[in-house]
This record gives C-alpha cells, structure tokens and sequence, in this order.
C-alpha cells in the first residue's frame, strides 16, 4: 500500500488524538499527517536550500527525525509548528552544508528599510498636501471564482514575485501567506522577534503587491489598447 | 497628533492588519482611511494579496519518498 494525499474530505484530527495514534504506530494517521503536511513543507525547504532534490531530501529528513522524536513531543505548540521546527533546523544545518546560509541574527539590513511604496507615487514637499497619493491605486479586477484561468495567471504573478524576494522576506511570507502559520508560530520556528517578524511581513507583502498591480495595469493596457 | 500621511499609511498596513498599532495610532489610521480615495483601495490591495498568496497550489513531495516513509514508520513499530 502507498501513501495517498492527504488532502480531502477526511476531517484532520486535533492534535491530541493524532499524537496519541501517531504514538500508538498508527499507518492511517501517519499517512494522513505525511500527505498533508509535506507540500508545504517542501514549499518552504527549497528556500533554505540549492536544489529540488535536496528539498525532497530535507523534508524526507524531517519526517525520519518526527517518526525518531516523537516521544520526546511535549505539546508546547500544536505538532505541525513542532515538525516545521525540525523542518527549518534540518534545512538550516543543509544550507550551510551547501553554502547558503542566511543571517536571521542582523535585523535591519539595507534591503529590510526604505520606504516600501516607491516615494515618487507621493506628492514632494513642495507640494500643498505632501505625501499624498500624487494617482490613486487603480482597483484590481480580481478574478471571480469562474475565471479560473485568469485566476490561474494572478497566482503565477504572486509565485514568480516570490522568487525575486530576499530570503528572509520569502521564508516570512510563505510561512504566513502560503502555509497559513499565525505570527506567534513563525516567530518560534525561525527564532525571530514579534517586530522583525512583521518588518520582513510588511516588506514582502508590500512587493508582492506592487508585482500585482504592475500585472493589473499591464493587463488593462493591453485590454484598453484592444 | 498630526493626521498621517498616505506615504506613512502604507507602511503601517502589517501592523493595522496584525492589529499591533498602538491605540491612538489606529485612530488616526482609521480617520485617514475614512477622508482618503487612494489608501482604502491600497489596504484592500495588500488583503487581496495575502489571499491571493493562501491559494497558491499545493506542491507534492514524491511517491517514493513518501513509500519510504511509511516503511521508516512501519520498521519504528518493530523495533
Ligand atoms: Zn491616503
């Protein structure tokens, strides 16, 4: 028997009962836990690391280290923030191995400052009302759910702006956003203080939004233009 | 206190979304967005965009891998 995805119908049992069958070698919740978790778990290793397979080998790692640890799980966060934690140590540890280590330590470096919307968008202080909006944000034509292709597009744009993020900001963002950790988690898994965690947040999203809106105004011009 | 500016309101968006701001930043942020044309638009902007980043797809780690962990768990119980 292989290991189906976990994703589903099935309700994810609370982390007392999945401990417990996980503790009593439970194949059907380990399987569940496993499908579920990994893709983002490999989602987020590949910011620590050099390649594909390497993240693959991370998060292999990672489970190796669960299914060795569990007894030693103590409850102090929910099971999931617990084997993000192994996750990001083990990524760490293979980062440096292959040379990328990222320095969590030195909070603010150049690229964490700065305005985050071009100061051009904002009346000079010359100006009567300076630091007023000089043009509007424009709205978005956010995709219905129908528009499944433009739907499809947007969400390119977004993953395509998180590649060109600093690593900090990208690994902040992914945990928040994509992987759905609350702030008090992130801040545990990457070791990080409440404010550094939101000026990496802040900073990223702010990008990924301007991505965004250049996406959206190009897209109009093109419509607009025929 | 003097009324924000939209050039410093945008900077303050994480922390009006985290619900961190302190007490009277938060209602000069909120009096701000009730006179301003551009800076409501921005904040629903930067809400689409932290949707728009939970619906990324799942990624899939592969079958052997996965194979390989069962059989890792599988050992665990016999040991
Ligand atoms: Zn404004």
């Amino acid at each position: 028997m292989g290991i189906e995805a976990g994703e589903g119908e099935q309700p994810f049992p609370p982390d007392s009962e999945l401990v417990a069958r996980l503790r009593g070698r439970d194949e059907t919740a380990f399987v569940l836990m496993v499908g579920s978790w990994s893709g983002g778990l490999l989602r987020l290793a590949r910011h620590f690391v050099s390649t594909n397979d390497s993240a693959a080998e991370v998060v292999q790692d990672t489970w190796l280290a669960v299914i060795h640890g569990l007894d030693s799980f103590e409850g102090r966060s929910s099971l999931k923030t617990w084997v993000c934690r192994i996750l990001v140590n083990t990524a760490k540890r293979r980062g440096v191995r292959e040379g990328r280590t990222i320095p969590w330590s030195s909070l603010p470096v150049a690229q964490d400052q700065g305005p985050t919307v071009d100061p051009a968008r904002f009346l000079g202080p010359e100006s009567e009302d300076p630091g007023h909006w000089r043009v509007f944000p424009q709205p978005w034509p956010m995709p219905s759910p129908e528009q499944e292709a433009v739907a499809k597009e947007t969400r390119a744009v977004v993953e395509e702006a998180l590649t060109h993020l600093p690593d900090r900001q990208r690994i902040v963002i992914t945990l928040r956003d994509v992987e759905g950790y609350n702030a008090e988690e992130v801040c545990s898994i990457l070791e990080l203080s409440a404010a550094n965690q939101r000026v990496l947040l802040h900073r990223a999203r702010a990008f990924v939004r301007g991505r965004l809106e250049e996406y959206f105004a190009g897209a109009k011009a093109a419509a607009d233009g025929g | 206190m003097p009324e924000l500016s939209c050039a410093e309101l945008v900077e303050l968006v994480t922390d009006f979304l985290e619900g961190t701001l302190d007490p009277g930043t938060r209602d000069r942020f909120y009096s701000h967005l009730a006179m301003c044309e551009g800076c409501g638009p921005y904040v629903d902007q930067m809400r689409m965009t932290v949707r728009t980043l939970g619906d990324l797809p799942e990624e899939s780690v592969p079958a052997e891998v996965r194979d390989a962990l069962l059989a890792a768990f599988r050992e665990g119980e016999t040991r």
